[in-house]
């Protein structure tokens, strides 16, 4: 059976009556806490790298480069899944969760092989983040180039 | 001819026993409230197998093996095999009944599998066309997680709708004589669909089509909600089963505190399953594992086993569609005096 | 003072994408995507880099600077070597970053396998 228009809208009101609502203040804070400490170790690292020389602006990549490392090995011992459970957003918007989301599908389709498992599954998230990212950047500096110069 | 049919969707079997039954658990179920009625609880997910596919088989091997054995027969003495898993192509079942060299029928039907499974097996026995069968399903977390959501190390949070897959399989081994139990009832759900989208809720999306068959199961064989000590589904949740209350309640049915959820017995609040367990290896392990023997040992009389399946895949609702639910009843009772 | 900047910009980052999460049916892999995408409009309208100046790391590590490091790169290539460089500057800009996520997802796919 298909509920009809009026059924589906009925049952949808229902729904919504009992539905559990998203600890919004919940998720809010351990996101806060968790983007917050991230970035604090992004920092650190970061100013580790400007004291061997660099300037802050140059210092940007290198620090999301080794930050990737860290959110790598910290994905390979299994503990980065446990952090963004409770973390959420502040867990996977940072670079390290990037870089979570690369490594964890590798981890899991390795068993399907080392080249249509592991390494296709690779982009599965971070795919459509590079595709859209420079996509947007693409058209974003176009319009700008255009409209006020670099 | 009506014959054995009752209503509309219902069967009525006369000589119908469950024989013995088997359930085994991984070590998150085996921590909930129920880990002390597994016949055997995993400490390790991977179950020293290369793959969590195959640590679902071997969970579905030892579940059947187990429960032919404790009916005292072998293998080979079983006439048909009828189960379901939730991976693709049912690999699971397929390849136990490889191992087990039994004629076999695969099922799916999601989480109504297990109840698909014995509403069949008591159609053949009733049919008298088979004097053994057994009826099985399994599920993993972890195969679940990769199918159909995310990568095992993905970090992502789980919405408080969203089930858990339950990491457990249950197997019940059917027969003519030997048994305590009988199964008396199947009521064969219609699929019902009433626009849910969301895979994060499942719940919502199963409940009208557990209300559906509970109604049918009641109007087609004249019982009440008064005739069973326990409805129980699996699985629903916490949301779903509220929502089946307030649609049978709509329906003129008050289930009373009769109503229970498979997947919410087998974890508690504190082991962080959200809406509550799911799985075709769900309400298998919980009737084989608990309710079975609940029954056995005169604690409880008769049952009502409600399995609901979400009928959908990721590409059915990465296109947009809705999910369709279907919700299968075994009516189950315990033999008076009981004959073994 | 530092320090203390970039972990509330950071969290303040994250709790915009967790509440986009929770009050709309997006994925988080959704959610990535947007926020890359704002990240480099936001750039190209130039209120990106007074944040990034504002908190450091709270702005470089969450994603919206990868959008921001392409629209970047992409304009500085383009004052250097015109419109081809509009094309090439993104990622090289940001190959550094891309490079080493996917040596170290092959690698630890090779010594490390997902467990519970």
């Amino acid at each position: 059976m298909l509920g009809t228009q009026k059924e589906q809208e009925l049952y949808r009101r229902m729904v919504q009556r009992h539905a559990p609502r998203p600890k919004y203040l919940r998720n809010a804070v351990l996101a806060f806490l968790g983007g917050g400490a991230v970035s604090l170790v992004g920092q650190a690292v970061m100013t580790g790298i400007v004291s061997l020389g660099m300037t802050p602006k140059d210092a940007a990549i290198p620090t999301a480069a080794v930050m990737v490392f860290i959110g790598a090995l910290l994905t390979g011992w299994g503990i980065y899944d446990e952090f963004g459970r409770y973390a959420g957003m502040g867990a996977a918007l940072p670079i390290t969760g990037f870089a979570n989301s690369i490594v964890s599908p590798s981890l899991e389709f390795k068993r399907e092989g080392y080249v249509l498992g592991m390494s296709a599954k690779m982009f599965s998230v971070a795919g459509p983040v590079i595709v859209y990212g420079l996509v947007t950047a693409f058209f974003a500096s176009l319009v700008r180039v255009l409209l006020v110069g670099p | 001819m009506r014959g054995k049919r009752k209503g509309r969707q219902t069967w009525t079997f006369s000589c119908v026993e469950v024989l013995a039954g088997a359930a085994i658990a991984g070590p998150k179920e085996g921590r909930g409230p129920l880990g002390d009625r597994f016949d055997i609880v995993k400490d390790d997910e991977l179950m020293g197998m290369r793959s969590w596919e195959q640590a679902e088989m071997c969970l579905m091997e030892e579940a059947v093996r187990l429960a032919v054995l404790k009916a005292g027969l072998r293998p080979e003495q079983v006439d048909f095999m009828l189960a379901g898993d939730l991976l693709n192509q049912i690999i699971c079942c397929n390849f136990t009944a490889r191992n087990l060299s039994l004629p076999f029928l695969g099922l799916f039907a999601a989480c109504a599998t297990f109840a698909e499974a014995l509403a069949l097996g008591s159609l053949i026995i009733e049919g008298g066309f088979g004097g053994a069968v057994l009826t099985a399903s399994c599920s993993h977390n972890k195969t679940a997680e990769r199918q159909y959501r995310y990568p095992v190390e993905q970090n992502v949070q789980r919405a408080p709708t969203a089930h858990w897959t339950v990491t457990a399989s249950g197997a019940v081994l059917l027969g003519l004589t030997g048994g305590r139990v009988r199964v008396t009832h199947a009521t064969i759900g219609e699929v019902v669909d009433l626009g849910v989208k969301n895979p994060n809720d499942m719940g919502s999306a199963m409940a009208p089509a557990a209300a559906k068959t509970i109604s049918a199961h009641f109007a087609d064989t004249g019982r009440s909600p008064r005739d069973y000590d326990l409805v129980v589904t699996g699985d629903l949740g916490e949301f779903g089963t509220a929502l089946v209350r307030e649609l049978l309640f709509e329906e003129g049915i008050d289930i009373m505190d009769r109503l229970a959820d498979c997947g919410l017995m087998i974890f508690d609040e504190k082991q962080d399953a959200h809406a509550g367990g799911s799985g075709a290896g769900c309400s298998a392990s919980v009737f084989a594992g608990h309710l079975l023997r609940e029954l056995e040992a005169g604690r409880l009389n008769r049952i009502l086993l409600v399995g609901t399946g979400a009928l959908f895949s990721p590409t059915s609702y990465q296109q947009g569609e809705s999910i369709p639910c279907v919700a299968h009843a075994c009516a189950v009772e315990r033999l008076e005096g009981g004959k073994s | 003072m530092d320090f203390l900047l970039a972990f509330i910009i950071g969290g303040l980052i994250c709790v915009a994408a967790q509440i986009t999460l929770d009050a709309t049916p997006l994925t988080p892999a959704h959610v990535m995507v947007l926020f890359v995408s704002l990240g480099a409009i936001a750039s190209a309208l130039g209120l990106y880099q007074p944040l990034v100046e504002l908190a450091g790391a709270g702005a470089t590590i969450p994603l919206p600077s990868f959008g921001h490091a392409l629209v970047q790169g992409m304009l500085e290539e383009f004052k250097l070597s015109g419109w081809l460089g509009l094309i090439s500057g993104g990622l090289k800009a940001t190959s550094l970053a891309l490079t080493v996520a996917i040596i170290m997802g092959f690698l630890t796919a090779l010594v490390f396998n997902p467990r519970d």
